[in-house]
């Protein structure tokens, strides 16, 4: 499965995340992320908050707790309706590619809701109906969280291409732990005890974005 | 000409028109609205010509407009301060720097637009997409839009349509835009019209001013010709 694999983890499949910095663009507008080492330390911090969250709710769905409940617990611990909106914007981009990709029954299950369903969620679900695993689902989840914002860093800042992709590979470590602690979270308990690591200054991020009436990113 | 539409409104909710709202008859329930994308470089009149197409078209054609700015919603709210349509029939894409990639390899953001317009407007005859300025390499995916549109205009210089790539050589309809500036900029139109003829063949290619013509005459009879034959 390991080309399914980077099918699915590729930055070119046709998911939507371009168009979101997960955050950047309103850090870089608030003055706090300037740099190459002020991006690695923002994207260590999304790895550590964002990062377990997302992969665990990927792994879960992808071993096929219900999405209708995962819904409610991603959205419990999504304070920001920015966010939540980003969050399902993405899902239901990924889903739209997913379909197209790897049809299946898996999706029949999608959570109705008008604005989508969770990018986790939406990830596990497309992961599953792909053939992959619990442990690569997780993986490909918290590698997105970690790709996303590196490539809008190279759009927004000009950072040398190849400097990110030098610190992108000093964060791999962290991204494999994180990725195979999430699958051990998700494989025990309800889905109310998944993980729920947050930053408030990331949802104060995405409020703040949501009102600018000039934007680059759509996240 | 038209390709079957990919339908996938599972987490989408299915908007209905009022039935006092909308004088048009609807449409057979498998037909969908006809998508016309507009490309070009920044600048050229992409956003002055849909304008002209909702002045000339939108009192006979259920029309919603789709724009992808580079940078802000500048052309999304250009076309509803000139109220030449409703707020609620415009919608604006971000793109993440990337305007090439949201009108082209990863399409999803635009489709995602649509499908909101036509569930919160009901069935309509013509999408109009507007590209982010970008440069003459930029085209639309064919599962995104069914015609596209490129605009270019004379003040960017009578080589423009020598210079080719894919806009100006396959685009369904080019348009030379500002001929009321060829004087100004020495632009030789003839030069741009045999170059534009060498590059593309039979595919049209329309000389226009925008300034002058309001309602862009050709292009909006262009459209109107492709809305009758898909209609049928
Ligand atoms: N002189 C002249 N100016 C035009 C014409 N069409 C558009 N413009 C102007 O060109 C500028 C750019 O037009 P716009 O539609 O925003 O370009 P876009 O970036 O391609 O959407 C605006 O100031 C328009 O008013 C035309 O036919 N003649
Ligand atoms: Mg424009």
């Amino acid at each position: 499965m390991d080309t399914t694999l980077l099918l699915l983890a590729d930055g070119r499949f046709p998911a939507g995340g371009h168009a979101h910095s997960s955050g950047l663009e309103a850090a870089v507008a608030a003055g706090r992320v300037a740099g190459l080492a002020e991006v690695e330390a923002f994207l260590r911090g999304r790895l550590t908050t964002a990062g377990p969250v997302a992969a665990a709710f990927a792994a879960a769905a992808c071993q096929g707790i219900s999405p209708a409940v995962l819904d409610v617990e991603l959205d419990a611990r999504t304070p920001s309706p920015a966010a939540r909106l980003a969050s399902r914007r993405q899902g239901r981009a990924l889903l739209r590619a997913g379909r197209a990709t790897w049809p299946s029954a898996r999706y029949d299950d999608v959570p109705h809701h008008p604005d989508g369903c969770h990018q986790p969620i939406a990830l596990g679900l497309t992961a599953a109906a792909a053939g992959l695993t619990a442990e690569q689902t997780a993986l490909v989840a918290a590698y997105g969280v970690l790709t996303g914002p590196a490539s809008a860093a190279v759009r927004l800042l000009g950072l040398d291409p190849y400097q990110v992709q030098a610190m992108l590979a000093r964060l791999a470590t962290a991204c494999d732990e994180i990725s195979s602690d999430a699958v051990a979270a998700a494989a025990g308990g309800p889905p109310s005890d998944l993980p729920s690591a947050s930053a408030p200054l990331a949802d104060i991020h995405a409020e703040t974005h949501a009102t600018w009436e000039v934007r680059l990113f759509a996240s | 000409m038209r390709p079957d539409s990919p339908h996938e409104h599972d987490d989408v909710p299915h908007g209905h028109p009022h039935p006092s709202a909308d004088p048009h008859a609807p449409l057979p329930a498998d037909a969908r609205a006809l998508r016309i994308g507009i490309g070009g470089p920044v600048g050229s009149g992409k956003t002055a010509l849909v304008a002209a197409l909702c002045r000339a078209l939108g009192g006979e054609l259920r029309l919603a407009v789709v724009t992808n700015d580079i940078y802000t919603t500048e052309d999304a709210d250009f076309l509803k301060r000139n109220g030449v349509l409703p707020p609620e029939r415009i919608r604006a894409v971000e793109t993440g720097c990337c305007p090439h990639t949201a009108i082209r390899d990863d399409i999803s953001a635009n489709l995602d637009a649509i499908e909101e317009l036509e569930a919160a407007l009901g069935p309509l005859d013509l999408l109009l997409v507007e590209s982010g300025g970008d440069n003459l390499t930029a085209t639309f995916s064919k599962g995104l839009i069914d015609f596209q549109i490129f605009v270019v205009d004379v003040a960017g210089g009578d080589k423009v349509p020598r210079k080719g790539g894919p806009g100006v050589t396959t685009a369904d309809l080019l348009v030379v835009n500002k001929t009321d500036l060829a004087p100004l900029v020495g632009a030789d139109l003839s030069v741009m019209e045999r170059d534009a003829r060498a590059r593309r063949g039979e595919l049209p290619t329309v000389f226009l001013s925008i300034a002058a013509d309001r309602q862009a005459t050709p292009v909006a009879d262009w459209v109107r010709g492709l809305v009758a034959a898909a209609v049928r």
